[in-house]
């Protein structure tokens, strides 16, 4: 088997298996940077025998062995793990690897990935260590991918996971799923990195892709593997529900210039049907847990809405115009009320939406899409000329080149 | 990337019932793919189908039996990975449950492809 052969087998293991791997490691070490260093030890040395020896019949378990191996090694070698061994010693005195079996088979090993993720997107870390900790360990990316996908340095990347570690492993975040009070705001923390992740692939704010797919379907996978892990949290079925519906679009969403389709132009037979579907059983998953709809679950609906409009103008928009007032006063912002006075417009009329647009002035001066659906709302009412001044100062505030042409288009309509 | 993964059977193979246990093993392996947040949906197919054939603008339905066909396709799963190469390593621990068998793995084109 080729090196080349042999590195893509690793990487599509790795993909399918690191997050279980370290978070059973971690479970054993009680130090997530340590199960993620173990880990990437393991992977390396995939890479430089099974070119030679060809890959194990099951490779997962093969990293895992070799990763667990590992562990103990350090273990025992290093003093600075005295503290683990003192923790951990009573297993160790008869090391073998059927003493650490018996401590990874106590419990599931999904627990293990859960904690994992709650800890990689512990509050204690500012988000884009959040947001690189998760894709490193529990999707599996390698620090270039994660790089290239944010348009960062990788040794940004790097620095930001190596810090990352060191932060938890100072502030003694412990390895567990929090109960209680913490839980919902330490979920919170984990569906805003998902979320985060997803949007950037979506909405991306910086470059010439509009649609970074790459970074959706790696969230959503995610949020799916999150949904398996959590079953009982509806907030995680929301956010599930908003992303497959949001994903169903993709297509739709770009032209073949590579210029972006706005929702009223969309040709709806791209939409994806089996992502909709998808969507709606999810937030259909949420809404029967019972709990009154939280944010996500809220823009789930919203984006479910428009999947079941036939078309543009069947939309319901007094439903979606509903929802945004619930989602307002569930997490009230800018952007949201910006969305809200869309709805408004359509449901209620232009100068409805206008009258909510002019109170944001101040909030969201600086932000594109203020003029831009200030400009919708004047074009709607016959304001040409105004329309066109607010397309042009929109243009001029996007970072997106794709949405900056689309916008000056407008800006020069007649 | 989205996968089409199918079994094939070959009809003149014995056909012997699926044993209990490797219904309990695939269960186990479709949700760990659910788990996993690669499969997008699943199912069984009924063994050769009503075969439909369009000729010179009417559809008509054929009736078999269908000798020439070698292969009838038993079973699918319609998941969504990074490459290809996950792919196989999922199909690959599927037959290592199921035992001999063949089967196709064809990516099915979306945007971005």
């Amino acid at each position: 088997m080729s090196a080349n052969e042999a590195r893509r087998r690793v990487e599509a293991v790795w993909r399918l298996e690191s997050a279980r791997i370290i978070a059973g490691l971690a479970r054993l070490v009680r130090d997530v940077g340590l199960a993620e260093e173990l880990a990437q030890d393991a992977l390396v040395q995939a890479l430089e025998q099974w070119p030679e020896t060809g890959v194990p019949d099951n490779p997962g378990a093969w990293l895992t062995a070799v990763a667990r191996r590992r562990g103990i090694d350090r273990i025992r070698r290093e003093q600075t793990y005295a503290r683990k061994l003192t923790e951990i010693g009573h297993r160790l005195e008869t090391a073998d690897d059927t003493a650490f079996d018996g401590v990874l088979d106590e419990e599931p090993i999904e627990d293990d990935v859960l904690r994992l993720v709650f800890t990689a997107c512990h509050p204690v870390l500012p988000v884009p260590s959040r947001v690189a900790l998760t894709l490193r360990m529990i999707g599996g990316l390698a620090t270039d991918e994660i790089a290239r996908a944010f348009l960062v340095p990788e040794a940004t990347v790097a620095q930001r996971i190596v810090r990352a570690k060191k932060a938890l492993a100072a502030a003694g975040v412990p390895f567990e799923t929090p109960v209680g009070a913490d839980r919902a705001a330490r979920l919170a923390s984990v569906l805003e990195v998902l979320y985060l992740v997803f949007n950037e692939g979506y909405a991306a704010t910086a470059g010439d892709d509009l649609v970074r797919a790459d970074l959706c379907r790696e969230a959503l996978r995610l949020g799916r593997v999150l949904a398996g892990l959590a079953p009982g949290e509806p907030e995680v079925h929301g956010l599930v529900a908003l992303m497959e519906v949001q994903a169903a679009r993709t297509r739709a969403r770009t032209g073949p210039d590579g210029r972006p389709v706005p929702l009223a132009e969309q040709n709806r037979g791209q939409w994806d049907r089996l992502l909709i579907r998808r969507g709606v059983a999810a937030l259909l998953r949420a809404r029967g847990l019972g709990a009154a709809p939280g944010p996500y679950v809220l823009q789930a609906a919203i984006a479910v809405t428009h999947a079941q409009a036939p078309s543009f103008a069947e939309t319901d928009w007094t439903a979606i115009a509903g929802l945004y007032e619930l989602l307002v006063r569930e997490a009230p912002s800018p952007v949201v009320e910006l969305n809200r006075a869309v709805a408004v417009g359509m449901a209620h009329g232009p100068e409805r939406g206008l009258e909510i647009v002019d109170g944001l002035a101040a909030d969201l001066a600086g932000y594109h899409l203020l003029p831009s659906v200030r400009g919708d709302l004047l074009a709607r009412l016959g304001r040409h000329d105004e329309a066109r001044a607010e397309f042009a100062r929109a243009a001029e505030l996007t970072r997106n080149q794709a949405e900056r042409r689309l916008l000056l288009d407008r800006a020069d309509a007649p | 990337m989205r996968f089409m993964m199918m079994t094939t059977a070959d009809p003149s193979a014995p056909q012997t019932p699926p044993d209990p246990e490797m219904f309990a093993q695939m269960g186990a392996f479709i949700e760990e793919m659910s788990r996993a947040g690669v499969l997008l949906a699943t199912g069984g197919l009924e063994p050769g189908g009503t075969r439909i054939r369009s000729k010179g603008g009417k559809a008509e339905v054929v009736d078999g039996p269908f000798t020439e066909a070698k292969e009838v396709v038993v079973g699918f799963a319609l998941i969504e990975t990074g490459s290809r190469e996950e792919a196989i390593e999922l199909s690959k621990r599927f037959w290592s449950i199921v035992g001999d068998g063949a089967g196709v793995i064809q990516q099915v084109f979306g945007p971005g492809d």
